[in-house]
């Protein structure tokens, strides 16, 4: 079983700033790309205007394989203290990918049973709307 | 994601001579007041409030045109302007505001003791009113369909996924926590257990009646994995004012002074509002660890010297996440303190959250705690520590935080 949206209650979109403009651009072309300090090479997430250990401005885009391991994780099991727009349950994970940053993001399917720490993944792209794509993880070779 | 040179930045602290920090016993609690902590209040966030200071002056024997500060919540959705209006209060000459949620309790105290310390007021109130049960609750997302664009860049990135609720959040850090640390559900439960004894002593708690055991912890719905119903604090309608005085002013009042040893802050790097998950650990809080050691520097004191402690506990794997944080025991060993109840309950080595606190008394976003913590300099809580000379109170977590340590 996959997540499953209510229309009527719109899923909220990202705030798109410039900062993290790039990565959010990535995200509607199925793409997973993570913020990387072109002076010193530091690979940052989140994105932010400024890298913390150079102190450069000057940032790009690197493509990310998106595979990686759960790190953390939680089910949202009872509907009042989830989104309402989303039927519960459903999982949040934290994913510490090859590229040694943590994203964010849903588990593509339901089964909150089978949700464990260090449980390998890979992402995925979610098209929930028109307007709205979201990076998901799916468990590897699932 | 972080390298050496990163890593060590992270643990790096400013350090000012101990001689500089003016604070310490400058200023005293000298008032508390409250409403009733209910789950339908009947009446408006001011109202309560108002309530509160009267009650506060009233327990201190000022008079209510002694007033002139006020330190308010930034999250609270009343203001000094009208407070003062209601409550017939002449003019102030200090006004400050406290972010980052719960993690501003102990903050509100740093703003109203620095502000004495400096000369600028002399009797401050600081507050919390908010009708988070019946009313409007800053803990959920109303879901209307006007709401389309997450707000700030960091909820953004968050509340897409339906991540968005405290209690989320913070089962975020309690998954990791417990993981690293083979910690149970049954483990947990004792933390939530010892609370509700301490509440069970306490009539203004909203769960005086209830006992609660750790097999009723354990089997109560999940609401979200890993946190079960016990570990969450329970919503409240209420408001809870505190009057900080200068010390020379407070040797005149009514009450016993609870002097300000110290009152201290804290923010760390790599933060986010409740969702710091991108830091090389996660199952530790390093806000408190920082309030923690700069309170400990500032005062001289060492955990040890703690008689009483109320650790804000919004969900219970922060109870003994801070044991840790705070320098009570080792890390990764809060769980194995907090385990059976002995060593946290009255009688116990540090008897902890004893009105019974976020899980059991009310949940006022830390101000209550700093209540009790007064009575316990007073001598005159519930479950009252014998002679307790130095009463400690933190802040919210998962924030930038706040604590202060009191004396008798
Ligand atoms: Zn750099």
């Amino acid at each position: 079983m996959v997540m499953e949206y209510n229309p009527k209650i719109p899923t909220l979109r990202p705030y798109i700033d410039p900062d993290n403009q790039g990565f959010w651009d990535g995200v509607r072309e199925h793409r997973l790309v993570i913020q990387k300090c072109k002076d010193c090479g530091l690979v940052i997430h989140r994105p932010r205007p400024m890298c913390p250990r150079c102190l450069s401005t000057e940032r790009e885009w690197t493509p990310s394989m998106g595979k990686g391991v759960i790190y953390a994780y939680v089910n949202v099991i009872y509907q009042n203290a989830g989104y309402p727009g989303i039927k519960a349950p459903y999982s949040v994970v934290v994913v510490e990918i090859t590229e040694g940053v943590r994203i964010l993001a849903n588990l593509y399917d339901i089964e909150p049973e089978g949700v464990r720490i260090g449980t390998p993944v890979e992402i995925c792209f979610d098209d929930i709307a028109d307007d709205l794509t979201l990076p998901k993880f799916k468990r590897l070779n699932s | 994601m972080f390298d050496e040179y990163l890593a060590r930045r992270y643990r790096t602290t400013t350090r000012p001579k101990k001689e500089h920090y003016l604070v310490k016993d400058s200023a005293a609690i000298v008032g508390i007041g409250a409403t009733e902590f209910s789950k339908d209040s009947g009446r408006s966030e001011l109202q309560m409030v108002c309530e509160a200071v009267k009650a506060a002056v009233d327990d201190a024997g000022l008079q209510m045109e002694e007033i002139d500060g006020f330190v308010r919540f930034e999250m609270d959705y009343t203001d000094e302007m009208h407070i003062c209006s209601s409550l017939g209060i002449p003019k102030l000459t200090y006004f400050a505001e406290c972010g980052w949620g719960g993690g501003a309790s102990c903050s509100t105290i740093v703003h109203a003791a620095a502000a004495i310390a400096a000369g600028v007021a002399e009797c401050i109130v600081c507050y919390r009113g908010m009708n988070e049960a019946s009313g409007r609750r800053y803990g959920r997302i109303p879901g209307t369909p006007s709401i389309m664009t997450a707000p700030r860049d960091h909820f953004g990135s968050i509340l897409p996924f339906g991540h968005c609720t405290p209690p989320g959040w913070v089962a975020m850090f309690a998954s990791r926590y417990l993981h690293e640390f083979d910690a149970t559900a049954e483990d947990l439960a004792w933390v939530s257990v010892v609370c509700r004894e301490h509440a069970n002593r306490n009539p203004n708690a909203i769960f005086y009646d209830r006992p609660l055991t750790v097999q009723e912890c354990v089997e109560a719905r999940m609401i979200i994995e890993p946190l079960r119903l016990y570990d969450c604090c329970v919503d409240t309608d209420g408001a809870v004012a505190i009057i900080v005085a200068s010390a020379e002013k407070a040797k005149k009042l009514k009450q016993k002074p609870a002097y300000i040893v110290g009152a201290t802050q804290g923010n760390a790097t790599e933060g986010e509002l409740m969702t710091s998950y991108y830091r090389p650990v996660i199952s530790g809080l390093p806000e408190a660890w920082y309030t923690g050691q700069e309170l400990w520097r500032v005062t001289g004191a060492i955990p040890s010297d703690v008689n009483v402690a109320q650790f804000y506990d919004a969900f219970s794997p922060l109870i003994p996440m801070q044991l840790e944080e705070y320098g009570f025991c080792d890390r990764g060993k809060g769980m194995d303190f907090c385990r059976g109840g002995d060593r946290i309950r009255l009688g116990g080595e540090l008897p902890c959250n004893t009105s019974g606190s976020h899980l059991s008394e009310a949940y006022l976003h830390g101000m209550n705690l700093i209540a009790e913590a007064v009575r316990q300099i007073r001598g005159t809580s519930t479950a009252q520590v014998k002679n307790a000379e130095l009463s400690l109170v933190t802040g919210g977590l998962g924030i930038p935080t706040s604590a202060i340590l009191l004396r008798n």
